[in-house]
């Protein structure tokens, strides 16, 4: 009896250690981001999913970001975080009938690790990249709350398509202020999801992000050339309840 | 990557670092270089801010005049300006009567606290500059430069330059009031002696930087300064020469970086790819191009990007 209790436990104990793979980038924080975002999919570290952004952030509160993936197949979800963000969670990007690819900026308290988590069928795809910054990029007011000029304009679309040789690429802002909750007296009000759908209404690709997206977001995504795209329309909300609607033409 | 570094290595390397730099006294070892009977420049590294270099950075330069002596930039720290005037003593006995500032980066201002017994004048515009941005200039000071700015605090011009030139003893200076590389970018040249001071609109072999830049005005002060002849030309980061060089490479350097930045916002490029554009041979070895590039795109992209999306409807 005792023999098959602590068979058991030899194959429950591993497996539980093991799950947890080292992490290449070295963050003391990987445990706690694990745990938090991954720890229900096997997790491997993959140099197919790319994560680019400077080495050094110039301005904390933008700072750029794109992910790109290259040779996974049925993916699910992008998951991008930051490790010592005080709100770690970025955003989550659903591609759908997009192309695994999404660039965008983000606000980086200090110096931490960016990471791309990509779900597929078999667990996690993780890529990530250390980013140096001066701080204060989630503490501080947006520039939006300094100026006072956002109200008029929230929920605003700018955006256009491209016809680039291998892909339709799309790049889209949102007026918003995107306040984290975190600077002084501002409460959280930020875009909570984000939809692109055709012309009957059917989705093909959603984001939802989190509070360290920028201020006045600028997307960037990709469509298969394939897709017929005559018009894409953007329909969203923000934690507040307000709504976005767009339409944008090729 | 060296601020990288820097956050993961412990405290106690921090302290070492700092005791290292104690043991030398923070010398900047300013020696003068002397360009006609009474101008001399103080040349600096042409790198960016560090705890090795303390902010030595940038051009600093002095005129002895029969009125007395102008001082032109006054450094990055309240220490540079402190050891810019012993190196200025141990050249002339004349008191110092005008300090300017061509404009309102702290590297060229943050010595003011040396001279506040003098008149410390600028253009009106880059005085306002340095009232509203002296704060956060210096936190980044302190953060990249560490012991060196010890006592310093952002000391702005007072007076106001206005006229399009400046008499002082035997030397007439036209004030050339020009904008790009800031807001308000004075260039100086002194009639007496040919010597041409223009602060940050010319870098030589170092690469121009862009954090409050217009670069069309830019483009169109660096027209106005090819029209002068001068002797020297005193530029704000690196070598001082004798002829137009470092003119046709600020241009050339900030034409390909428009041109560049302008084509990838076409095209309909993230700014996280346009960091990885590549830097053409021509400019690949000038010190400090894939950081300041990087930083380029961070000040630059924001309007370029937006130029191009339409309103949705
Ligand atoms: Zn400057």
């Amino acid at each position: 009896m005792w023999r098959i209790y602590r068979l058991g436990l030899m194959a429950l104990l591993p497996m539980n250690v093991l799950a947890i793979p080292v992490d290449p980038l070295n963050s003391v924080q990987w445990t706690t981001m694990y745990n938090r975002f991954l720890k229900d999919y096997p997790v491997q570290f993959d140099s197919r999913v790319q994560v680019l952004a400077p080495e050094q952030a110039e301005n904390s509160m933008q700072v750029p970001l794109a992910v790109k993936v290259e040779g996974l197949q049925t993916i699910e979800e992008i998951l991008i975080f930051a490790d010592f963000n005080p709100l770690p969670k970025v955003l989550t990007f659903y591609p759908q009938q997009a192309l695994p690819f999404i660039g965008f900026r983000i606000k980086l308290q200090q110096a931490s690790p960016i990471r791309a988590a990509v779900r597929t069928a078999d667990g996690w795809h993780v890529g990530g990249k250390w980013v140096d910054a001066a701080g204060g990029g989630c503490t501080l007011p947006s520039a939006a709350r300094n100026s006072g000029v956002w109200e008029s304009q929230l929920g605003q679309v700018q955006g256009r398509i491209w016809q680039q040789p291998s892909a339709q690429r799309v790049r889209f802002r949102v007026i918003h202020p995107m306040d984290t909750g975190l600077a002084s007296g501002i409460p959280k009000f930020h875009l909570e999801e984000i939809n692109l759908q055709d012309a009957t209404g059917k989705t093909l690709a959603q984001i939802k992000p989190a509070e360290p997206v920028s201020e006045n977001p600028i997307f960037s995504i990709e469509f298969p050339k394939n897709l017929p795209l005559p018009t894409l329309h953007i329909s969203g909300r923000d934690n507040n309840a307000n709504k976005i609607k767009a339409e944008l033409i090729p | 990557m060296k601020l990288f570094w820097l956050f993961v290595s412990s405290c106690c390397c921090l302290v070492f670092l700092s005791l290292g730099v104690d043991a030398v006294e923070l010398n900047y070892q300013l020696v003068p270089r002397q360009l006609s009977s009474d101008t001399y420049v103080f040349v600096g590294k042409t790198e960016d801010f560090s705890f090795e270099n303390g902010g030595n950075i940038v051009n600093t330069a002095f005129v002895m005049t029969s009125a007395g002596v102008v001082v032109i930039d006054t450094g990055s720290s309240l220490r540079y300006g402190e050891q810019m005037r012993q190196a200025i003593a141990k050249i002339t006995d004349k008191p110092i009567v005008q300090v300017i500032n061509t404009h309102h980066h702290p590297d060229h201002f943050f010595g003011n606290q040396a001279f506040k017994d003098v008149k410390i004048a600028a253009l009106p515009t880059a005085i306002e500059d340095m009232e509203r941005e002296g704060g956060a200039f210096s936190d980044n000071m302190y953060r990249m430069t560490g012991d060196w700015m010890r006592g310093t605090e952002p000391l702005a011009a007072t007076e106001k330059l206005t006229a399009d030139s400046l008499n002082v003893g035997d030397h007439k200076f036209k004030l050339l009031v020009l904008q790009g590389h800031s807001h308000a970018d004075l260039a100086l040249l002194d009639e007496k002696t040919g010597v041409l001071f223009a602060g940050d609109l010319v870098f030589y072999n170092r690469t121009p930087t862009t954090p409050h830049a217009d670069i069309a005005k830019w483009l169109d002060a660096l027209k106005q300064l090819e029209q002068l002849k001068f002797t020297y030309l005193v530029v704000g980061h690196g070598e001082v020469l004798q002829d137009k060089r470092a003119i046709v490479q600020t241009r050339e350097y900030l034409q390909w970086l428009d041109q560049s930045l302008k084509a990838s916002a076409e095209s309909g490029k993230d700014m996280a790819e346009v960091l990885q554009t590549p830097i053409p041979e021509k400019f690949a070895k000038m010190p400090l191009v894939n950081f300041e590039f990087s930083r380029s795109v961070v000040h630059l992209y924001p309007a370029l990007e937006l130029a191009v999306l339409k309103p949705a409807s």
